[in-house]
């Protein structure tokens, strides 16, 4: 018998309408264009009234080939490249990268040097969960977070500016230590700028009014009513699902796990610091958030203790004026405010690796997507792929 | 006087009201937002504190092109907007601006208020649905659902009123407000404040609320919520239609909150003030009333995120309607002990 076409089967009468009408579900395109996908992410999703019954996220559309092009490009000029791979937070891309060839051509950083780069990666941890800060409320429809929490964050891009000269690409750190600062000049060319001239007070001062926009997003996002309803219980992924599927970052500590690469990868000096590592419950929606916001107050102490400890010194060590970095491979990670970020790179000796292979955390955190999508609601879908904060540019490279 | 010049008085007075109304609104939605948010909002157009920003917006909107997706069902799409805007504009004809400043003293009045409000709903789904884009019409069916949810509450929230006035007709309704004596007991500036704002406490929050899942505004704005539908069922419009659209939500804001004024805040009436003055100073005091409403309004939208589909029905059918149903029955019961 052929199968009874559902428009027909409308306009029978009551006894042949026992037919069950097939609704067959809806393939919805969100993205690449779409206000919530952070960019240029595309998702082909079947829908089922509001019920989403798969996934398929699609990536690409920002892809930049940054890693083949590290494969015609010197040391230095790669440096410039990272910086654009998760472009909210530019400085923390380069520490492991340039840790990985400091590390090839066994080269001892000097102390100050260390300090400057934690001092730098902090603020840009906190100027990333910023922007978490103000676009994740944002999806879930509330604007005014938005415009505080920028207005903080535009402290801290002054003041990565004051010292590296770019707000959001840097591209301050040197082989063997950190750039000059800027306003060298010509005649100035062999002696080495030292940060800026009341830096370290004015990054105190904005460490605490970043402190300040803390408890002010608590009064308006975190104990907000409409939020709880939004986030408590949406989007759980237990620990299990979490390590599986290799999440890092805030959100693999959100679902439960204590990790944090800066208590166990040395490349920079965390070890004489006391922070505590914030992790969530549930690893739902609102863990993700709170995590984060926890993280800006730990990013806050780290700097305040990190502005006691730095001693003075060279910015630079010693390193031949052409680079050549001697024959090997090394894989170096570091914790980035999205995630584990490394750099595993092979060098055949000479002024270009032979390859550099980029392990960028939004590219993992969004894997997750198909599984933790399925059988949400559209609305839900937007506040999970919000709080798993991912940058296009980190996905795609 | 002739019928027809009454007429044409009556619609430009309703016209008259609504339109800068809405531009007030529009203008106050952008400097108290932008206060709300360390911004300082409009500020160059029209010389001084930017008032002029809202017309501006409007002109460049009537510029853009007008463009009507190829499979859209044409005549259905380019209805919409005027659908919304008219269900907007005729509930203003039974408003009562002062004792006798009103366009139709209907005996219905809150009858076809109610009515006609669910009219601009109607026109949200013949956008959603013919702009041929899934995400319109999802929008579009959000909106349909929200309808059925509020609607309900609303009327029983107005229920409660209409028992207490004894009629039906808003003018009534309002004179029932002036003509309220609180207890001797009392001392004489009790009858300042509007009585249905205390003994209808749970009506007015009810009404609010209702009202702003009916102008789709958050934390009630699933049908356009722009970072999951872009923008639902506006998401094909521009130019001109688009304007309609807006002028309508801002309009149906001011509609929506001179019924809450008229029905909890006494509407026109100002206390130990004549009749012959409030016809003329009538129109002030509502529109102020229905400024401070929709000052809460704005305060809600810039301070709330939106809630989920599902969140709103339960609310709606689990909190509103058992809320507005007990609140009628103390009503009555208050009614008739008293």
């Amino acid at each position: 018998m052929t199968q009874l076409d559902p428009r027909a089967a409308m306009h029978l009468s009551d006894a042949a309408v026992s037919v069950e009408i097939e609704t067959p579900d809806m393939t919805l395109n969100i993205g690449p264009q779409h206000p919530s996908t952070h960019g240029v992410l595309r998702l082909v999703a079947k829908v089922d009234g509001e019920r989403i019954s798969s996934v398929d996220p699609v990536i690409g559309y920002m892809h930049r080939g940054y890693e083949k092009l590290a494969e015609v490009r010197t040391y230095a000029q790669i440096t410039a490249l990272v910086n654009r791979i998760d472009w909210v937070s530019g400085f923390a891309n380069e520490i492991p990268f340039i840790a990985a060839i400091e590390r090839l051509m066994d080269l001892e950083v000097p102390e100050r040097a260390q300090y400057i780069r934690l001092i730098l990666t902090e603020m840009a941890r906190i100027s990333s969960h910023l922007v978490f800060m103000s676009s994740y409320p944002l999806e879930l429809g509330a604007a005014t977070p938005l415009m505080h929490a920028l207005r903080e964050r535009e402290h801290v891009l002054e003041l990565l500016e004051s010292v590296t000269g770019g707000r959001f690409h840097p591209n301050f750190n040197r082989v063997g230590g950190v750039k000059p600062a800027a306003g060298g000049g010509s005649t100035m060319k062999k002696q080495s700028q030292d940060l800026p001239a009341g830096f370290l007070a004015a990054t105190r001062d904005a460490m605490d009014s970043v402190l300040a926009i803390c408890d002010d997003l608590d009064r308006l996002v975190t104990g907000n009513e409409l939020f709880h309803a939004r986030t408590i219980g949406v989007g759980v992924i237990p620990t299990a699902k979490a390590l599986e599927y290799g999440l890092s970052g805030p959100n693999l500590r959100a679902s439960g796990v204590k990790f944090d690469l800066r208590k166990v990868e040395n490349i920079l000096p965390y070890d004489g610091i006391d922070f505590e590592i914030p992790i969530g419950q549930n690893g739902d929606c609102f863990d993700r958030y709170f995590v984060r916001n926890e993280e800006i107050r730990q990013a806050c102490r780290i700097i305040q203790q990190a502005i006691d400890k730095i001693p003075s010194g060279p910015l630079q060590a010693k390193v031949p004026r052409i680079l050549k970095v001697p024959k090997g491979e090394t894989y170096v990670r570091a914790e980035n405010p999205k995630g584990e970020m490394g750099y595993h790179v092979i060098s055949e000796g000479g002024r270009i690796p032979y390859r550099v292979k980029i392990r960028s955390a939004s590219f993992s955190n969004l894997s997750i997507l198909p599984w933790i999508l399925e059988g949400e609601l559209v609305p839900d879908m937007v506040a999970i792929m919000g709080s798993l904060d991912f940058v296009l540019g980190d996905v795609d490279r | 006087m002739n019928f027809w010049l009454l007429l044409l008085i009556k619609v430009g007075l309703v016209l008259g009201v609504m339109l800068p109304g809405a531009l007030v609104i529009i203008f106050g939605e952008l400097k108290i937002s932008a206060h709300m948010q360390s911004r300082i909002g409009p500020y160059f157009a029209g010389g001084r504190f930017g008032w002029a920003q809202p017309l501006a917006d409007g002109l460049k909107f009537m510029q853009k092109e007008d463009l009507v997706p190829a499979d859209a069902d044409d005549r259905v799409y380019k209805l919409a907007p005027y659908v919304v805007l008219m269900g907007t504009l005729a509930l203003f004809v039974v408003l009562p601006f002062g004792p006798e400043t009103v366009a139709r003293d209907l005996d219905l009045g809150i009858f076809y208020v109610l009515a006609v409000s669910s009219l601009s709903t109607l026109g949200v789904l013949m956008a959603g649905w013919s702009s041929a884009n899934k995400y319109s019409l999802i929008g579009g069916l959000r909106a349909a659902a929200q309808l059925i949810a509020y609607e309900l509450p609303l009327v029983l929230a107005v229920i409660g009123v209409a028992i207490m006035a004894g009629s039906l007709s808003l003018n009534d309704i309002v004179t029932a407000q002036a003509n309220w004596q609180w207890f001797d007991t009392l001392p004489t500036w009790v009858n300042i404040i509007p009585p249905y704002m205390i003994l209808q406490a749970v009506g007015l929050v009810i009404f609010l609320t209702a009202s702003l899942a009916e102008l789709s505004r958050i934390p009630f704005d699933m049908p356009i919520a722009e970072s999951e539908l872009t923008m639902g069922y506006l998401t094909e419009y521009s130019g001109l239609r688009f304007t309609m659209f807006f002028l309508g939500e801002y309009a149906g804001m001011v509609a929506m909150a001179a019924v809450a004024a008229t029905l909890f805040l006494g509407g026109y009436w100002l206390p130990f003030v004549s009749d012959d003055v409030l016809n003329f100073v009538g129109p002030v005091v509502l529109l102020t009333k229905v400024m401070l409403i929709a000052f809460v309004f704005i305060w809600l939208r810039w301070t709330f995120p939106r809630l989920r589909e599902d969140q709103l029905q339960t609310i709606a059918w689990k909190w509103l309607i058992p809320a507005g149903l007990a609140n009628i029955v103390l009503t009555g019961f208050f009614k008739v002990v008293f």
